[in-house]
């Protein structure tokens, strides 16, 4: 069949653009990539890269959803770029933008260094509840008890929820969804013992108490890792360890 | 440019890298420790391991097995003392993730808990749902996070080595979020920069994976060893090539041709038994299944994608939709969001795909590679445990292993080194500098790398695939040598400075070129088949006379690698029939009998 008269279909992608080097600010761009039934929207965006326009710039790695590289706002909502399907958007141009509430370094790509701080800031490791040598063999830990923490352990890091939180729109020191998350991995686990030194870090402003309870964070996630259900067990673990510590000896601190 | 000083410098922080790190912070805490990553840790391909990770803990397993598993599924190119040495050293290392909170999955008295894995004589795959290497790697960074002294580089991109007085001293890195170089001097230097899965078209490997310290180490005249033998994972999705575990197999699933036929009993993996038994058909080793599957397509007994991928089908249906979610969470995930399939009612097409490399920098026992000061850990290695065809859930324990003992070993030679000095090295770091900056800013012949990267992985596909004869991979070998000439011409569209993806990517393909022609000589050269390797050009059999020796490619600058031998450490298994299902058994009780 001449190519003339195979139909090519196509989809277009209207791409917010900034070039730190010569845009004054960020401005739309739209491009025209084949569609095809199994086409994610990061396949659109390599089709564009690799063959209309070499300088845009995005993350993407692992195309399965696992390495949390590829987060971006697909017509409006934070979502990977990789497991979001061409055809299940709305038909018509599909808009792209980097990830809200983030400083824009270039194109679709935004700052990351904040993010990983709040990470670091929760003690996101193991404390000891009762520390072992390797000889000694692994805890045990039944599965009711790795349940307790297990969804909130699969959180891939990939930051939509901080896109989708209002919360940390207006307050970037907030500690936000994910690192409520990490948290609670931690404090859930029934071979740690360093639920305190955490609870310090949320108990202020920054902290538990600036979420307003709008949910989008667990409605956004992929991973179904639910960060709103952390963020409230933990208030309910800050209000009960603020109680607690006028109860203690040497009362409120 | 920057200058910064360390004691020791690790490039790469997956699994191998945090754990080098990790353990060089606890051998010597007043010590500095740079760890440069070209992507978050966790964005690191270690994240993309599903199955599990191999350590002998059931009273009725041993060391033996594990060591016997391993060494007749790499069909003897493995080294002997290194295999010994590794899987003694498995269980510990998975004891000390779980102590740093990896979340295994647990028998319902809290013990750990174990899954059947291919080639695998005894259960003894540790295994976190189906993202253990998701949680390893988690585990490992923010448990990395204790350690003051390991200062970490997130994003930057290693673009050389820095060498002086014959050793390894540093390397040039460039930050793409502020398109600054920056030289790092170090006492030592580790490699950790995982494998070069992505020269080929079909592959299950992120877009990171393109064997960046395999060609620095390479062109700085370290060999990389047994580099033809590139494992094929016989189930992934057909197109992109995205992974189903292992362990839907290890778990009970069947593998079926176009006429709904267990179709691995027909070759030498029988019998079809009701219950799974270990080594026997879907727990078989990937190199024979991904061949039998290569072998259906052949006779016509497979089917096809509307794109032209043929695949036979991996069925999971009499798992029940219980087990499948609690087992296998991440595959019905990716079934369902990728192609519409629930798993639970419907077969999975799958299709063999480029899944990871077995050979590497040339490293001993202790990580070290024939530079002084330059260490090697993880899939950019090869220490030797792999051979000619690496079992699933060997990889995950290598990276702890040897992470671990590169971190160990790289202390141990700092402490002993002088410190490194500026000046020359710092010649060095500003001339990398120009180069990759020659490289972005020359004005080429107009051609876009992309159109060069994608030539590559159809060329590599079509000579270095499951099967191979000479005329193809002569011809993949004057494809890499014609696509290396156009590079040296390419022109970029993008010349600035920040998060330049165009000219990463450029660099990354020169690395890749390079990486792919060491993989097509060397496989071009091993006139036998063993292994991953398989020849179809009257080299069928394996020759253990003249081939039962580690390929070792050799960089040559503006020439095809030259290839070398070197022997193979055989210490108490000696080379005999590889064989699976029946034939296998049969042979393990005639050599039990024996013993």
């Amino acid at each position: 069949m001449p190519e003339a008269a195979t139909a090519v279909k196509t989809v277009e992608l209207k791409i917010l653009r900034y070039r730190p080097a010569s845009d004054e600010r960020p401005a739309f761009g739209s491009f025209k990539v084949p569609y095809t039934e199994d086409m994610s929207v990061l396949e659109a965006l390599q089709t564009i890269k690799d063959t209309l326009d070499g300088t845009l710039s995005f993350r993407w790695s692992c195309r399965m959803a696992v390495c949390g590289s590829c987060g971006m706002m697909i017509n409006g909502k934070p979502q990977l770029a990789c497991n979001t399907l061409l055809r299940n958007l709305p038909p018509g141009p599909v808009t792209i933008e980097p990830l809200n509430n983030f400083p824009i370094e270039r194109d679709l790509v935004v700052s990351v260094g904040d993010f990983v701080k709040k990470i670091e800031s929760i003690y996101p490791y193991i404390i000891p509840k009762e520390p072992k040598t390797v000889a000694e063999g692994p805890y045990l830990q039944t599965p009711a008890q790795l349940a307790a923490y297990e969804s909130f352990s699969d959180c891939i890091n990939c930051m939509l929820c901080y896109a989708a939180c209002p919360q940390f729109g207006e307050n970037p020191n907030f500690i936000g969804p994910g690192a409520m998350a990490l948290l609670q991995r931690y404090n859930g686990d029934s071979r740690d013992g360093g639920q305190q030194k955490r609870l310090d870090t949320i108990h202020g402003e920054d902290g538990v108490w600036s979420c307003t309870a709008v949910g989008y964070c667990s409605e956004v996630c992929p991973k179904q890792v639910d960060p709103a259900n952390a963020v409230n067990q933990n208030k309910t673990n800050s209000a009960f360890d603020f109680f607690l510590r006028f109860l203690r000896p040497g009362g409120a601190r | 440019m920057d200058h910064i000083d360390a004691d020791v410098l690790i490039i790469g922080a997956g699994g191998a890298g945090l754990r080098a790190a990790i353990a060089a912070a606890e051998a010597d805490p007043s010590l500095t420790i740079a760890l440069v990553s070209k992507v978050l840790p966790m964005r690191s391909h270690t994240v993309a391991a599903e199955g599990g990770s191999a350590g002998v803990i059931q009273a009725h397993d041993s060391l033996e097995n594990h060591f016997n598993d391993t060494v007749h599924g790499g069909d003897w190119l493995c080294e002997q003392d290194v295999v010994e040495f590794f899987v003694e050293r498995c269980t510990p290392e998975l004891i000390q993730l779980e102590h740093w909170g990896c979340p295994w999955s647990r028998k319902p008295d809290g013990q750990i808990n174990v899954r059947a894995f291919g080639g695998m004589k005894i259960e003894r795959t540790w295994f976190a749902a189906d993202r253990s290497g998701f949680h390893i790697l988690h585990t490992l960074f923010q448990t990395s996070t204790k350690y003051p002294s390991i200062k970490r580089f997130d994003e930057y991109f290693c673009i050389d080595l820095l060498i002086d007085d014959g050793r390894a001293q540093g390397a040039t890195v460039f930050s793409p979020s502020t398109g600054e170089f920056t030289a790092i001097t170090a006492r030592a230097v580790i490699l950790a920069t995982g494998g070069a899965g992505r020269v080929f078209r079909q592959n299950t490997n992120g877009g990171i994976v393109t064997g960046d310290g395999m060609a620095l180490a390479y062109r700085h005249g370290v060999p990389l060893r047994d580099m033809e033998f590139m494992q094929y994972h016989p189930t992934c999705m057909p197109g992109t090539g995205i992974l189903f575990t292992e362990a839907c197999r290890g778990e009970g699933g069947h593998l079926l041709n176009k006429d709904g036929y267990r179709f691995l009993q027909d070759y030498g993996l029988g019998p079809v038994t009701a219950e799974p038994r270990n080594k026997t058909m879907e727990l078989g080793p990937r190199d024979r299944l991904s061949q039998a599957i290569w072998q259906e397509e052949r006779k016509g007994r497979t089917m096809t994608t509307p794109a032209g991928e043929s695949y036979v089908h991996l069925d999971l249906r009499h798992l029940g939709a219980a087990k499948l979610k609690e087992r296998l969470p991440l595959i019905c995930d990716l079934a369902e969001e990728f192609m519409g399939i629930d798993p639970a009612t419907a077969p999975i097409p799958v299709r063999p795909a480029v899944h990871y490399t077995m050979g590497g920098i040339e490293v001993d026992i202790r990580t070290a590679t024939t530079l002084a000061g330059l260490y090697a850990a993880g899939e950019c290695s090869s220490v030797g445990i792999h051979g000619a065809n690496r079992l699933g859930s060997n990889s995950l324990g290598e990276l702890t292993v040897f992470g671990h003992v590169a971190g160990d070993e790289a202390v141990k030679f700092a402490k002993g080194a002088p410190a490194a000095q500026g000046g020359k090295l710092l010649d060095q770091a500003k001339a990398s500098a120009a180069k990759v900056l020659g490289l972005r800013d020359q004005k080429g012949g107009g051609e876009r790398h992309a159109v060069l990267r994608k030539e590559m992985a159809t060329t590599m596909e079509k000579g270095c695939g499951i099967y191979r004869e000479a005329s193809e991979m002569q011809k993949t070998c004057d494809k890499l040598a014609e696509l290396k000439r156009r590079y040296r011409d390419i022109t970029l569209e993008d010349r600035s400075s920040v998060w330049n993806t165009d000219w990463i990517c450029a660099v990354e393909l020169g690395y890749q070129l390079d990486v792919a022609e060491a993989v097509a000589y060397s496989a071009l050269m091993r006139r036998e088949s063993r292994g991953a390797h398989q020849r179809i050009d009257g080299f069928e059999k394996r020759d253990d006379v003249n081939f039962l020796a580690h390929s070792l490619a050799n960089y040559r600058d503006g020439a095809a690698p030259e290839i070398s031998y070197g022997p193979v450490k055989i210490t108490k298994s000696q080379p005999g029939e590889r064989a699976y299902g029946a034939l296998g058994e049969a042979l393990e009780a005639k050599e039990a009998s024996h013993a």
